[in-house]
């Protein structure tokens, strides 16, 4: 049974019932501001203190590579001999070493080479590995399994004693050192992008591009690609420290690159030997920074970490 | 299991194969022979060395001989010093190796384990952030200028430790923590993350309503849960703390395997590279292969004739 109606609003005017003005009627609406991800994943990074001074510390550690070395009247290689091993002074800021030259100017020469190495081991490791586990999670079946055996077998490979087996053959140098560092480097690149493919390869967006007749590789390109980016960027803010300790490790074994260049590691190594007879800035120096730098990117991996993962998205 | 176990005995066959293979033809594709720079020796005595060591061979056969002479694990002659074999050197060397390699690790996960609970337990307090400030210090510094700043400070400022060699167990302190200070940090970060985890499960909220200690509930439900990533990397630790020795034996003057791989590379002493390569890797694999078993027979939830993506 309807229970009978009460007309308990007959004596309602008309002007009650007046259109809302438009602020009070948008604040009824239950959402915020939409955020792209990559605005979200900077608010989350721009809160985490230590992950910002990590990159406040690279961004000017990179501006000193670029510059530092034109603050001094020396130049890297200028040998002055009667002027060795000075301590730091207001002539040589971070004092010279046994031949004389310059320490300031050879650091931020330094620091070019090593975050050379560091960038250009990351770089590469990127496209590689992006290219082939790209391919292979999107290809899957008996391609995927044929090319991950591949990758299992260079990931049981131990990777610093690659690296300086490959730098005995090659040679020290620059372009041998990144060479030998992205030979066996990519793997872990490779990896991580087949897996998120396999993961992603189904989804919607993607099967609907390839309804309309997407080729693989805009498909890849387009829809796989910008949805892997997190993982990728902190893979490689993870490889470049790698890439400049195994540079140091290798120019401390003698493998590295070949004066009169000199990178943390070559300045390191020498200043070792002279530890005892207290040329102290000769090591102080090039192993701070060397230091500095790893400590810079593992805090900003460690928040790129947190801040790209969707799933801590807020 | 069983099936598993053959599988990855098969593999670890092959990819040791591989190495074998890789290490070998990069070795030979070095150009020059050993005995070039050698001065005084006769077109004879060069053509003898060289048949001494079948370099006069194809590569294909010398390749024949070097997996033969490896199967009767014979790393065959040093070139360059010609009295000793590279079977010697590893025997010389390895067990000093091994004594530093496992001090180190012990220090690294006992050190490692403790400094994660405590800053787990602390979660977000004071001990939380020293500790992993201390962590990320670790993970930054590398062992080499670690080990420096060790001998600068204890041993020629202070003068508490011997400089360097290896002759009684003083002298073992100060390489083995600089070689234990990475893989420390690592194992630290890694307990932390994963013990905050585990305490905030349910059957630790029991544990602690049926009025057990945090000691007791850290030591009987979650420490053994918490502590099988770190189980994973293991094997990842082994190889770093290994590749680390060569440095550290460098500097710390330790007549260790890593001074003989080191030497060998200084001096091109190719059967040297390759042997102490080989082993190395050999050791490695089988690492890797015991972690991975131990962690099968740990955790329960991991069935091991399952591939895993």
């Amino acid at each position: 049974m309807i229970p009978e109606r009460k007309e308990t609003n007959q004596h309602l005017s008309d002007n009650l019932f007046l259109p809302l003005e438009n602020s009070s009627y948008h604040a009824e609406t239950i959402a915020k501001p939409s955020i792209s991800y990559w605005k979200d994943a900077w608010m989350r990074l721009s809160k985490n203190k230590l992950s910002m001074a990590g990159l406040v510390m690279l961004i000017l550690l990179v501006l000193m590579a670029i510059f530092g070395p034109l603050l001094t009247p020396y130049s890297y290689d200028h040998q002055v001999l009667t002027e060795g091993n000075l301590p730091p002074s207001s002539e040589h800021w971070f004092g010279t070493d046994n031949l004389g030259r310059d320490m300031f100017t050879r650091t931020w020469n330094g620091a070019r080479i090593s975050l050379f190495v560091g960038f250009m081991a990351a770089i590469i490791d990127f496209i590689i590995g992006v290219a082939y586990g790209g391919f292979s999670g999107y290809k899957g079946g008996r391609t995927d399994n044929f090319m991950m055996r591949i990758i299992e077998i260079l990931y049981g490979l131990p990777y610093l004693l690659m690296v300086i087996l490959l730098m005995v053959v090659m040679g020290p140098g620059l372009f041998t050192i990144i060479i030998a560092l992205t030979v066996t480097g990519w793997v872990g690149m490779a990896r991580i992008v087949r897996g998120q493919v396999l993961q992603l390869k189904n989804a919607e967006h993607v099967l609907a591009s390839r309804t309309f007749g997407a080729s693989a590789g805009r498909v890849i390109r387009k829809n796989l690609l910008p949805n892997t980016m997190g993982p990728i960027i902190v893979q490689m803010t993870l490889t470049v420290p790698t890439a400049i300790f195994a540079e140091a490790f290798l120019s401390f074994l003698g493998l590295g690159v070949q004066a009169p260049v000199a990178s943390w590691g070559v300045m390191a190594n020498d200043g070792l030997s002279v530890i005892l007879s207290g040329h102290w800035w000769r090591l102080f120096f090039p192993a701070f920074f060397i230091s500095l730098t790893m400590f810079a990117f593992n805090v900003l991996g460690d928040g790129l970490q947190d801040a790209l993962d969707p799933k801590l998205r807020k | 299991m069983a099936k598993y176990v053959m599988n990855r005995l098969f593999a670890m066959v092959i990819t040791l194969w591989i190495i074998v293979t890789i290490t070998f033809f990069l070795m030979h594709a070095v150009p020059g022979s050993p005995f070039n720079q050698e001065r005084n020796t006769s077109e004879a005595v060069q053509q003898n060395l060289e048949a001494h060591y079948h370099l006069n061979e194809p590569v294909f056969i010398q390749y024949a001989i070097y997996i033969k002479s490896l199967a009767t694990l014979d790393f065959g002659p040093s070139i360059k010093q010609s009295s000793t074999s590279v079977n010697e050197m590893i025997g010389r060397g390895f067990p000093v190796s091994a004594e530093l390699g496992i001090t180190s690790l012990i220090i690294a996960i006992i050190s490692g384990i403790v400094l994660g609970i405590m800053a787990a337990l602390r979660h977000n307090g004071a001990i939380d952030y020293m500790a992993m400030t201390f962590a990320v210090i670790g993970i930054s510094v590398p062992n080499f200028i670690m080990a420096t700043l060790l001998i600068q400070q204890l041993a020629v400022t202070w003068e508490i430790f011997p400089v360097a060699t290896w002759a009684s167990p003083m002298h073992m302190i100060l390489p083995s923590i600089a070689l234990a200070t990475g893989p420390m940090a690592i194992i630290a970060r890694l307990t932390r993350s994963s013990m905050i985890e585990v305490l905030n499960q349910d059957y630790v909220m029991t544990a602690r309503a049926k009025g057990m200690t945090t000691f007791q509930i850290v030591m009987k439900h979650a420490l053994r849960n918490a502590l099988l990533p770190v189980i994973t990397i293991l094997g990842t630790l082994v190889a770093g703390v290994l590749t680390g020795s060569f440095v550290i034996e460098k500097i710390f003057a330790i007549p260790g395997m890593g001074k003989y791989f080191i030497n060998g590379i200084n001096d091109r002493d190719y059967p040297v590279i390759m042997g102490t390569t080989v082993f190395y890797s050999a050791f490695l694999i089988m690492m890797l292969f015991i972690v991975d078993i131990a962690y099968g027979i740990l955790d329960p939830r991991i069935k091991l004739h399952k591939r895993g993506e």
